[in-house]
């Protein structure tokens, strides 16, 4: 990346992490939310 | 009266949960299929900036997300305001849904701006008008979240919220012209301006598959955080026991 991999790499990086981030808490929150619906009742 | 009757049907939360349901895996798997294609074309095969040389490629992580933080702006106070005006439950429900997914691309906007400005300003941050407005954005989305999470009732938590999120709104414009309006470190507008765009295509393909894959993956986390919120509402009623029987089997 001539010289700037650092930079070019950690926004990338960041990118995944927030796209990681999005795709997986509202799936974890969907699980949670099933299991306290289901103990609820 | 009865070309409306499509309209009452989409908002009520179990049939939007089911249509949501349908729309969401196509979103996901067609926003991934672009992001990949925009990013790995951005990173590796797309030719070098003949100034920038290689720092360029930022643009495919900070453009996307510095659009989606203001569009997805406008998108949640829009909601704001039917949620005010018309008192609907599921415009409530995608205001709250939008927030997080927001304050996320505009946390994203800021920090690759920042890796972005290190080497080619010399400085991580200036308190310009467009990265000062920008960061304004960020406190407006934590505003948002903020006062949902502070009140007991979600209809007054949805009304604060809401009203919060129209006055916001009036950041956006500020956000998007301010590289017109000041003089900025930050460059104007290039490649969305209307007419010839000034970036050679093998540079401009995969950033405008790295756009529409995020907006199209922004779509899916917002149905999938709408439809958590429509179940936590709606915990109880007919059509959420029916779906947690079906879950089990």
């Amino acid at each position: 990346m001539g010289g700037y991999g650092l930079y070019v790499w950690g926004s990338f990086g960041c990118g995944l992490a927030v796209l990681a981030w999005n795709a997986l808490s509202p799936r974890l929150a969907r699980r949670a939310l099933m299991r306290q619906m289901t103990e609820s009742e | 009266m009865s070309s409306w009757t499509w309209f009452h049907r989409l908002a009520s939360p179990p049939s939007f949960f089911r249509l949501a349901d349908r729309l969401a895996p196509w979103l996901g798997w067609i926003a991934l299929a672009l992001l990949a294609y925009g990013w790995i074309n951005g990173l590796f095969f797309a030719p070098e900036d003949y100034q920038q040389k290689d720092a360029y490629r930022i643009i495919y992580v900070h453009v996307p997300a510095a659009a989606l933080s203001l569009s997805l702006y406008v998108g949640m106070a829009v909601a704001g305001f039917v949620a005010l005006v018309w008192r609907m439950k599921l415009a409530e429900s995608a205001l709250i849904a939008i927030a997080p997914v927001g304050a996320s691309f505009t946390a994203l906007a800021l920090v690759t701006g920042m890796l972005w400005g290190k080497p080619m300003w010399g400085a991580y941050w200036v308190w310009d008008a467009r990265l000062t407005s920008e960061l304004v954005l960020l406190f407006l989305y934590f505003g948002v979240i903020g006062l949902w999470q502070a009140f007991e009732d979600p209809r007054a938590a949805a009304r604060a919220c809401a009203l919060l999120a129209v006055v916001g709104v009036i950041n956006v414009p500020i956000v998007k012209y301010s590289v017109d309006w000041w003089n900025s470190l930050h460059q104007g507008s290039t490649i969305l301006k209307m007419g010839k765009p000034s970036i050679t295509a093998a540079m401009a393909w995969p950033l405008f598959a790295s756009v529409i894959g995020s907006y199209l993956f922004a779509g899916y986390v917002i149905l999938r955080r709408l439809q958590n919120e429509l179940l936590q509402r709606e915990a109880g009623t007919a059509w959420v026991r029916e779906l947690m029987g079906k879950s089990r089997v």
